[in-house]
């Protein structure tokens, strides 16, 4: 699967802070530039935010595809809304969509909607879930749980994405309007992340994808304001109500269920540690999980102009006077399929050492062998983001123990013979103290001594 | 030429329905041109009027007339009825539940909002059978 997350090599000096802040240890730095591991990449665009150098940089489709089609959709994600100052109006974006080079929109908030509608039947109508369910919308934490927690697979609601069910509906709509043949038709998301871009062409649960690009909001954002400005007449065409705007932010999908007990969880590291206590069981009073990669939800995406606090305030105050809902699940035919997946998730076996499991247990051994034979600083300077990680690199092939620095020093010295640690050991690492140290740790073991 | 009446069920079952009457007020009141700031100000009225039968009430039925001087709205439902008005209209103040609050609900400016935007208000209630509250809001206002 190919990510949206690329180098810029120029700009990337090699630095730790990538390799130290990715939440799959999918990071390495080798001949002084960062590497990024595809398999064990959940595209949760962590690298593109804590790079000082801003090397890393997500990929979204250019503006350019939609002139491969006669007849332009936009879905736009409703993060997009919270990305202007002094918007009161939803339909102005919406309008100046249409005049961008768009013929027709279709917001993913109405989509998110017709989901959550489904969701409360399919709640009241008592039919057998894994509990507690987890929700499918965040593409960065369908990887994750693949990867990482497969035993939390059936927990994961079998329904599809907004923007993907927007792609659907909106598709069938536009054939049925201008009865143009589909390839001439493109179908295009405004998206708040690289995951999400990701997500448009290689999707988690369906087998083919729906969308004929992902564009970023920051590059839409741009070619809007002008239009949004010089707009003529505004078009009421805005269709979503409070529950699908809501959405855009943590919380928001959970809300829309009505009553059910849940917890929304936002910040990828909080997911992960999140994911562990319910693999342990430890939360069994909660019967929904929201679990959203970005601070604030989908508001914190990488792609978005907006800080995620801003966007979120602003898309509060937009949803204050629309009608909860505007939408609703139909069940006469038809729809039941459109809003289940039609592949079942697979897990991705990124972390496993080995497929044969004594093999994968020998593994294991050489690597706590090798991990204890390294300085246990942590600190990077080998490409890898931890001793633990360089020793598993080790045996897997992927490098070697004079990738350490601190290997390499203690060979010197031995060669060397001085036989004094502290020449080539780094400052946190040496024995000799001075007398005041000496003291200070006495009193700190020894306890109050009058 | 006499005022135009329009009437709105609100059904008071779950939240999902409620804004709908609003809505539907709101795109009338534009088809008769009315000035964007009266537009605003009654919906403003009608739509919190809404959401509190539907939160408190179990839904009710919604009168609007619109007259050429005035457009009148009353909220007529048959819910628990209001102990206290003058504490309900304290801003801040909210009976609202967790789910009403986890959709951007309860902040308890409901009531305090229809009494600022309308030009007059009045709220009829009783303990036990039901609230009516009614609102005007005048047109040819400087």
């Amino acid at each position: 699967m190919k990510h949206s997350v690329i180098l810029e090599y120029k700009r990337c000096r090699g630095c730790t802070t990538c390799i130290k802040n990715c939440p799959t240890e999918a990071v390495r730095v080798r001949s002084g530039k960062a590497t990024i591991l595809n398999e064990r990449c959940i595209d949760c665009g962590k690298c593109i935010q804590v790079c000082p150098h801003k090397a890393v940089k997500s990929v979204s489709d250019s503006l350019d595809k939609l002139e491969q089609y006669k007849y332009r959709v936009a879905l736009p994600d409703p993060v997009l809304y919270g990305q202007f100052q002094h918007l009161d109006d939803i339909d102005i974006v919406l309008s100046g969509l249409l005049e961008i080079g768009f013929q027709k929109v279709f917001e993913t908030a109405k989509a998110a909607e017709i989901l959550s509608d489904y969701a409360r039947h399919a709640i009241s109508s008592g039919e057998t879930r894994v509990m507690p369910q987890i929700s499918s919308a965040c593409p960065t934490i369908m990887r994750l749980i693949r990867m990482r927690f497969p035993k939390l697979i059936p927990n994961i609601a079998a329904t599809v994405t907004p923007v993907e069910l927007a792609a659907i509906l909106a598709r069938r709509e536009a054939e049925a309007e201008t009865g143009l043949p589909p390839e001439e038709i493109g179908v295009f998301s405004i998206v708040p992340c690289s995951s999400q871009v990701t997500a448009a062409h290689s999707p988690e649960g369906l087998q083919k994808p729906v969308l004929d690009g992902a564009f970023a909001i920051r590059d839409i954002y741009l070619r809007l304001l002008g239009p949004m400005k010089d707009l003529q007449k505004v078009k009421p065409l805005s269709s979503a109500g409070i529950m699908g705007v809501g959405w855009a932010f943590c919380g928001g999908e959970s809300a829309a269920r009505l009553g059910e007990r849940y917890l929304a969880v936002d910040g990828i590291e909080n997911c992960i540690r999140m994911l562990e206590e319910i693999e342990d069981g430890r939360l069994p009073e909660a019967d929904f999980i929201e679990l959203c990669a970005c601070t604030q939800g989908c508001v914190g995406g990488c792609l978005t102009v907006e800080n995620p606090y801003g966007a979120r305030m602003r898309i509060k105050r937009l949803m204050k006077g629309l009608p909860v809902s505007r939408s609703r699940y139909d069940f006469r035919g038809g729809d039941r399929d459109l809003v289940k997946i039609d592949q079942e998730l697979q897990y991705v076996p990124a972390f496993r050492l080995d497929q044969d499991r004594s093999v994968a247990l020998e593994k294991l051994l050489k690597i706590d062998e090798l991990e204890r034979s390294l300085p246990g600083l942590d600190c990077g300077s080998c490409g890898a983001p931890s001793c633990h990680a360089l020793a598993e690199d080790v045996v897997l092939g992927r490098a070697s123990m004079e990738d350490c620095i601190f290997k390499v020093r203690e060979r010197m010295q031995y060669m060397a013979g001085s036989g004094d640690a502290d020449e080539y050991l780094p400052a946190p690492f040496r024995q000799r103290r001075s007398a005041t140290r000496r003291a200070a740790e006495k009193e700190s073991e020894g306890g109050s001594e009058i | 030429m006499g005022d135009l009446k329009l009437t709105y069920q609100v059904d008071g079952g779950d939240l999902v329905q409620a804004g709908e009457a609003s809505s539907q007020m709101k795109m009338t009141l534009k088809k008769l041109g009315l000035p964007p700031e009266i537009i605003r100000k009654a919906s403003v009225c009608m739509y919190e009027g809404e959401i509190n039968m539907v939160i408190h009430a179990d839904g009710g039925r919604v009168e609007v007339e619109v007259g050429m001087d005035a457009i009148t709205i009353r909220l007529i439902d048959q819910g628990p009825g209001i102990p206290d008005v003058d504490r309900a209209m304290e801003e801040g103040y909210s009976t609202a539940g967790d789910v009403a609050r986890d959709l951007g609900f309860g902040a308890g400016m409901g009531l305090p909002n229809m009494k600022r935007y309308s030009d007059e208000m009045r709220i009829d209630t009783t303990v036990g059978v039901g609230t009516t509250v009614t609102m005007r809001i005048d047109i040819n206002n400087g």
